[in-house]
């Protein structure tokens, strides 16, 4: 019953999707006053539709419904009940019933924040919005419905989730990188309005600028955390892979990265305005291109979801629709919009154009690599692989010329600076950093500068220089003020998410290079009482033991882990054998540092109660992930900033005095 | 003017609609499926030993002087067990050589099972450590050479041969190389 | 048929969650560094998306076990690559050769940043401030073309 309810639900969510699709528009052109009304009504019952669906299918696991296909194929009455949750999202068709729900989270959201916006301008957003939840619950519904029945064939239990995603990082990991992907929606439908409209003026940027922020904030920890559950649950110490699932999910971060600084120029310098409502399309574009590459089989992928061609061809024809619609509307209509062009050569706007020179080409690096298997495919007879050697090389070569000109850009002025000037004022601190990442590259080195590697140096330096310039900026901004301390409290808070979002990129760029070259990785037997020196931590195998786990079978070993015979931790990898599906998992096992980490994996047992195990010791690894809290920090306090709050504040005080005054 | 820079503004849907075709195009084709490097090439040579008899050796002298078919399969193989009687029935009804190449797989096993189920090969070669396989560009059995009688491969198959592979894909290549082969009437 | 598929993808996953742990002798740490350095390069030809380092399928056993006696043999990493290239073709080189093929994928993303530099330097370089106004003088015949 409860199914057939969570179907029906979804049903009326499609109806409602398609209403508030098309009648806010005709609202907005006839400027009928009950149409704009109906479009914020209509936003708050699609999500508590898509939230009640959504609550039927997680009900259906936890009662361990078997007579749903999805939930027969992916849990177990053996799953402990947080993982049942989890598991709504744990494939294909329920993560997409996810992306929905989240979908119309935004909605709802768009239309209780938007109360300052004019009201036109409100419901075309809202029905654009509504417009890309009908092409994705239709998807849902007529291809990958998550309530259909196994009927008459009910098993008696399920097939189980898969075991490398009975894991914490799943349960947080999907939602948040959804609430980024979609959230970039919000963007696309403000700069399809605004075309729509023919107003892209800094206004429009303005009310772009923290939603954008907002779903930036989401993709940067949800892509964080996908990387760090790969780091530890996957057991091969791999943090990166350059997948294209993984490519996936950065294409749309690194666009909206770039979305970001040039919304700036827009709102502040109407500068760039054409371009930057091309990126506003092109990021949520990405994240549509993403759903695609995902779902549809295209591309081979470690993550990827069954391969299921009508899916493909669905989400093919929805992205050409919904990506091909509003290129030909900006065709159209950027072509009259003026941007302003007051500035020259030194200045702060050419600055960002060149960050989003140097972004849109590390897009476009990332894209054509992902692509190119396909064209490879479609053109010739053979078959090609693109992956980290060419992702590593062509991304660096794009990127450090970003790091290396962003201590400037943070401080030159817009329209005009003097270079000279500017140069001047960095020039001893670029070289203390040079001094620096020598000194710290040399220790991690082993105390010589034999074999350094030339990248490895040139990273660190990168890194420091952008922590080191952005102590600087601080350091000239606040002598503007009276006092040091009057002059920090006078640089405004989304200055300080930048700072803190660019230190939180040089945090991960230092975390990256330095775990990519002094990673020290070894295979090793060890046998129970032996100690196995890996360069100078000594790996002690203290004991051995079989355990039984809610839904699984554990081997699990006891190591001490010592460095020249200081102990460090006692490290207890697992390798696993979960019932249901009989696979076997490794679990490693990790003593986190801030400035190493050493990781044990479990290989497989050799003769004599001897083992195969893989230590890792991983200098810096944890930057990775630190620095990507920095800028979601950072990106928290920009969009907090209180311009925001204070036009709608205003506006509400004027709304109050009209209302007084009839 | 606003028509010259409608053209720049158009660049976007231009690129975008060539990306559209291209996926378009791959979405039917199977992604993990390789092309074989040796199309065009002589068989790789060998020295191995006959599955049946681990004292004798075979090399590529011994390959067939007309079309033949080279199946790459092994016991431990799930998809080989489905393939394994349509090469029966196949190799019962047409003249076409087939030669069993018997891929990182135990010797004894292998003959149970070919006792049990059916030779169909001319003969087995016992590739036990997967060095012609390898040389061969295997990567998943089963897998079917298409091989002419100069001993130049001519097309691969992976994946299971069937009633229906057999007939659009393998007899169509054969007939190519040599006509009499495919020729059921005359040989039954 | 859909069983079948699931259960396809339960054991591709499973080869996924199994870290690969062997341990090889080398001579020198030259040649282990040589080892895992080519290893972590080559494609798993059966997998879906791995290095034959991070794969535990059979065939990456084999091709490791090969590439570990070529390099004690004192192979070149190009030798070993060619090897692996002439059987299973490009698509186990996870470094692209730069051929005609890949020359958009090595060269494009240069090609247009260039562009985008000389446009930029070209358009707003002969822009100056006006010393008495402060405004930005165009110096350009065709200046409110300039977008974006």
């Amino acid at each position: 019953m409860i199914p057939e309810l969570g179907n029906f639900f979804l049903i009326l969510a499609f109806i409602n999707a398609i209403l508030l699709g098309t009648l806010p528009f005709y609202g907005a052109h006839t400027n009928h006053k009950g149409l704009i009304q109906f479009a914020h009504r209509a936003s708050t019952s699609i999500f508590l539709l898509m939230l009640v669906s959504f609550v039927c299918l997680t009900i259906a696991f936890i009662q361990n419904d078997f007579s749903v296909a999805y939930v027969a194929n992916h849990s177990n009455t053996q799953l402990p009940i947080y993982y049942r949750i989890s598991a709504v999202w744990g494939s294909h068709e329920g993560s997409l019933l996810l992306w929905v729900l989240i979908l119309t989270g935004w909605i709802f959201a768009v239309s209780s924040f938007s109360k300052s916006l004019p009201a036109e301008m409100t419901a075309r957003v809202l029905g654009v919005m509504g417009l890309i939840a009908v092409g994705f619950i239709s998807f849902t519904l007529f291809t990958s419905n998550p309530f259909e029945r196994t009927l008459p064939f009910i098993p008696i239990d399920g097939a189980d989730l898969n075991p490398l995603l009975q894991d914490f990082g799943l349960i947080v990991h999907p939602p948040m990188l959804y609430m980024g992907y979609v959230g970039f929606s919000v963007v696309f439908a403000f700069a399809i309005a605004g075309l729509l409209q023919g107003e892209l003026d800094h206004q429009w940027a303005k009310w772009s600028r923290p939603w954008t922020t907002v779903a930036w904030i989401f993709m940067t920890l949800g892509i964080a955390l996908g990387s760090w559950w790969a780091y530890y649950e996957l057991g091969w110490g791999g943090w990166w892979f350059w997948d294209p699932v993984e490519n996936a999910s950065f294409l749309p971060w690194l666009a909206g990265t770039a979305l970001i600084h040039s919304l700036a120029a827009t709102e502040k310098r109407g500068a760039f305005k054409s371009w930057t409502v091309l990126l506003a399309i092109l990021t949520f574009s990405l994240s549509l291109l993403g759903t695609f590459l995902v779902r549809s089989g295209v591309l081979t992928s470690v993550h990827a979801f069954a391969n299921d061609p009508v899916r493909g061809k669905f989400i093919l024809v929805f992205l050409a629709i919904v990506v091909g619609a509003s290129l030909i509307l900006y065709a159209i209509q950027s072509s009259k919009v003026r941007s302003k062009s007051n500035y020259t050569l030194v200045s702060r706007e050419i600055a960002i154009l060149f960050n989003n020179a140097l972004l849109a080409v590390s897009t476009f690096v990332v894209l054509v690599g992902t692509l190119h298997p396909l064209m490879v495919e479609a053109f010739t007879d053979g078959k090609s692989s693109v992956g980290p050697p060419y992702f590593n090389l062509m991304f660096s070569v794009f990127f450090i010329p970003i790091l290396l000109l962003m201590p400037l850009g943070q401080q030159i002025n817009w329209k005009k600076d003097d270079l000279p000037m500017l140069l001047k004022k960095y020039i001893w601190w670029f070289v203390s950093c040079v001094v620096l990442a020598l000194l710290l590259t040399f220790g991690l080195n082993g105390f010589t500068f034999e074999s350094l590697e030339p990248m490895a140096l040139l990273g660190t330096i990168l890194g420091l220089w952008v922590i080191a310039g952005t102590i600087k900026y601080i350091q000239l901004q606040s002598a503007k003020g009276k006092t040091r301390w009057a002059g920090m409290r006078k640089i405004s808070r989304s200055y300080w998410g930048m700072v803190l979002a660019h230190i939180g990129v040089a945090v991960t760029t230092l975390g990256v290079v330095l775990t990519s070259y002094y990673s020290i990785e070894k295979d090793i037997r060890i046998e129970m009482g032996e100690t196995v020196e890996v360069e100078e931590v000594s790996v002690y195998f203290k004991d051995f033991q079989n355990i039984q786990g809610p839904n699984y079978i554990s081997s699990k070993a006891i190591f001490e882990v010592s460095n020249s015979g200081d102990f460090i931790a006692e490290l207890k990898p697992e390798k696993r054998r979960y019932n249901a599906s009989q696979m076997v998992m490794t679990e490693a096992a990790i003593d986190p540092g801030l400035f190493r980490d050493v990781y044990i994996a479990m290989g497989e047992p050799l003769n004599n109660g001897a083992w195969a195990i893989r230590v890792y010791y991983k200098p810096f690894v944890r930057w990775i992930w630190l620095g990507a809290i920095f800028m979601a920090l950072g990106g928290i306090l920009a969009m907090t900033d209180k311009r925001y709050r204070e036009k709608k504040f205003k506006k509400k005080v004027s709304e109050e005095a009209v209302s007084n005054g009839q | 003017m606003a028509n010259k820079k409608i053209l720049i503004t158009s660049i976007p849907i231009v690129i975008f609609t060539a990306l559209v075709v291209v996926f378009w195009f791959s979405l039917g084709s199977d992604p993990t499926e390789l092309p074989s490097q040796r199309i065009g090439k002589q068989v790789p040579e060998f020295n191995l030993s006959n599955l049946h008899n681990p004292e004798e050796a075979f090399t590529h002298q011994d390959l067939p002087k007309k079309p033949f078919l080279l199946n790459v399969w092994a016991t431990w193989c799930v998809s080989c067990h489905v393939e394994h009687p349509y090469l029966v029935k196949f190799a019962n009804q047409y003249p076409i050589p087939i030669i069993g190449l018997n891929y990182k797989d135990v010797r004894v096993d292998a003959l149970e099972y070919l006792n049990k189920g059916g030779d169909p090969y001319l003969f087995s070669i016992a590739d036990e450590d997967g060095t012609l396989g390898i040389d061969l560009g295997v990567y998943g059995a089963p897998e079917t050479f298409i091989v002419d009688g100069d001993g130049v491969i001519h097309h691969r198959y992976v994946g299971v041969i069937d009633e229906r592979v057999w007939n659009t894909v393998i007899l169509p290549k054969v007939k190519e190389l040599d006509p009499s082969l495919v020729d059921v009437e005359a040989t039954q | 048929m859909k069983k079948f598929l699931l259960a396809i993808s339960l054991l591709l996953s499973a080869q996924l969650a199994e870290a690969v742990i062997e341990t090889y002798d080398f001579d020198n740490e030259e040649q282990e560094q040589l080892y895992y350095e080519i290893i972590s390069e080559l494609r798993c030809p059966k997998c879906q998306n791995q290095t034959i380092a991070d794969s535990d399928a059979s065939l990456s056993r084999d091709l490791r076990f090969i590439v570990q006696q070529k390099v004690k043999a004192g192979e070149t990493k190009g030798q070993i690559l060619n090897y692996m290239q002439e059987r299973y073709g490009d698509f186990v080189l996870y470094d692209p050769p730069v051929q005609p093929a890949n020359y958009i994928l090595w060269f494009s993303p240069l090609i247009i940043f260039l562009i985008i530099l000389v446009v930029v330097v070209i358009r707003v370089g002969r822009r100056t401030i006006d010393p008495e106004t402060g405004d930005v003088k165009m110096n350009d015949t065709h200046s409110n073309e300039k977008g974006e």
